[in-house]
């Protein structure tokens, strides 16, 4: 399923989507970013609440397909247009990590 | 085998907040080469750690990526305090980062390990108070 697909039919709230077309293929929870960096694997679905530009990084230099901000978080808009930038899809939903994750498991 | 591609970038130590610019670049350069994605990300991300760790621990410094035919070079340099205890600081979760630091999402003590963990060789010279040079190696198929 691509991300735009996901987000679509879960009704998350995408902030930039410039790789909509993206396929998503499994999911890492994580807030720590170098935890991040050595165990997700590229195309996952990132699942995390931590938003700041340093997120975008890590997304970007990790290929992963989706950050899912959990529990409401949002992007300021400056790193929203940094995520825009580097192609990083980046959406939120108010669920928190663990509802995400369920919901979404049998799409990816 | 001849070098044929030198990427040099200045790590300023001054800026936390967009660190990473120079292992961005680099992922841009990469992929210009075509090189294959894998490559890429490992590159990439073992960069992007040792960046990090340069502006968290050591105030910046340099970092090259030389690209061989065979291999691709990271040579990452800074004149900070050095490593007091090189087996210590490669253990997961080890770490000696602030609060501040830890905060931003950083300073889990996974940086090192990351960072051998993604390269198939990794030399660490460090000498207390003077600095640190680290050379990673990933070989090409």
């Amino acid at each position: 399923m691509t991300a735009a697909e996901l987000i679509e039919k879960h009704g998350f709230h995408p902030i930039v989507l410039p790789d909509p077309e993206r396929e998503t293929e499994g999911c890492y929870i994580g807030d720590l970013l170098s935890w991040v960096m050595g165990k997700a694997c590229a195309g996952n679905v990132w699942i995390t609440i931590m938003s700041n530009v340093n997120t975008v990084a890590v997304a970007s230099l990790s290929d992963v397909s989706l950050v899912l901000l959990a529990e409401g978080v949002t992007l300021e808009q400056s790193v929203a247009e940094t995520a825009l930038a580097r192609g990083v899809n980046v959406a939120s939903t108010d669920l928190p990590a663990f509802e995400a994750a369920t919901a979404i498991a049998g799409d990816l | 085998m001849s070098e044929f591609l030198n990427f040099h970038y200045d790590v300023d130590g001054d800026n936390f907040v967009s660190a990473g610019q120079a292992s961005v670049q680099v992922k841009k350069n990469l992929r210009q080469l075509g090189l294959p994605t894998e490559v890429i990300r490992r590159v990439s991300i073992a960069m992007y750690e040792g960046e990090i760790n340069m502006v968290i621990h050591a105030n910046g410094g340099t970092a090259d990526v030389d690209v061989y035919e065979d291999r691709i070079v990271i040579r990452l340099a800074d004149k900070g305090p050095g490593i007091k205890d090189v087996a210590l600081a490669m253990q997961e979760g080890f770490s000696t980062a602030n609060e501040n630091v830890r905060s931003l999402g950083f300073g889990a003590g996974m940086g090192l390990p990351n960072m051998k963990r993604y390269t198939d060789d990794m030399q660490i010279d460090t000498v207390v108070d003077v600095g640190t040079t680290i050379t990673m190696t990933i070989r090409l198929a």
